[in-house]
């Protein structure tokens, strides 16, 4: 059982650096979707298959389809020239390797912790519908409003000035 | 049954972290800085559900799925503000979009 997270774990991470290196858009939105479903397969493996569905459904399905949109609309290739060079691998390696050795470091720190024990039992998603709507009603009304609040900002942001077609017809 | 230590689990949160906090401070794209946040928060919500798993209470699992709506708003007012910069500006790079008014 172990395995299927350290291999979901290592995707995950791998995907995440490919998706913020890569040059080009939409490979990289690629990647992070990769990266996306890597985590819910450690969202199932710990016990929440509501939540591996949510983070398929609303993430990798909703989110990374409307940044797909997006970019494809802005058409997205061209690299900028700063980028070019902080990507230089002359200027990040030995950052990386000291970065790599902190890393180690804390890893072997955090073995060698004792681990905490706690029951396992299985979060049943009836359990988390009734919190949700019962000890968490509040915010959900809250977290209504904030929706409420993006609709009406994206669509106030994304609506277009109106063209003018003829001079006499623009206001002063 | 996952055995794995829960020091662990945290260490890949963190590590997802920090990538989407390099990717923010790296990239000079908009549409990748606002990659890096939603790489940050789907860890935040992460540690949620990890910590969910540890003390066995579903409060972890019903915040992941406000960080989740507060991240579908984000993203929406984000990509709308990137559209009007685009067409502002006609560029996505951040070090060029340095004037308040052209």
């Amino acid at each position: 059982m172990d395995i299927f997270f350290y291999i979901a774990a290592a995707i995950a991470i791998i995907s995440t650096i490919m998706a913020i290196s890569g040059r080009n858009a939409i490979h990289s939105l690629l990647f992070l979707i990769l990266s996306l479903l890597a985590i819910s397969v450690v969202f199932y493996l710990l016990d929440a298959p509501f939540i591996a569905a949510l983070e398929v459904i609303i993430y990798a399905g909703a989110i990374m389809v409307l940044f797909i949109f997006v970019t494809m609309m802005l058409n997205i290739g061209l690299e900028q020239k700063q980028e070019k060079q902080w990507l230089n691998p002359r200027m990040w390696i030995i950052p990386s390797i000291l970065a790599a050795i902190l890393l180690a470091d804390l890893i072997l720190a955090l073995r060698n912790m004792p681990t905490a024990v706690a029951g396992t039992q299985l979060i049943q998603p009836k359990q988390v519908g009734i919190s949700l709507f019962h000890t968490y009603l509040l915010a959900v009304e809250i977290a209504a409003i904030l929706l409420m609040a993006g609709v009406i900002g994206a669509y106030h942001l994304g609506s277009q000035k109106k063209k003018v077609l003829h001079r006499f017809l623009e206001k002063k | 049954m996952l055995t794995v230590p829960v020091e662990t689990q945290i260490l890949f949160a963190g590590i997802l972290f920090f990538l989407g906090l390099i990717g923010l401070l790296v990239r000079r794209n908009l549409v990748f800085m606002l990659m890096s946040i939603e790489i940050m928060f789907n860890s935040a919500g992460l540690v949620f559900i990890i910590a969910a798993r540890h003390w066995d209470q579903p409060d972890g699992q019903v915040m992941f799925i406000f960080i989740l709506a507060v991240t579908a708003v984000e993203v929406a007012i984000g990509l709308a503000l990137i559209l009007q910069v685009y067409h502002h500006f006609k560029t996505l790079d951040v070090d060029k979009i340095n004037k308040l008014k052209d």
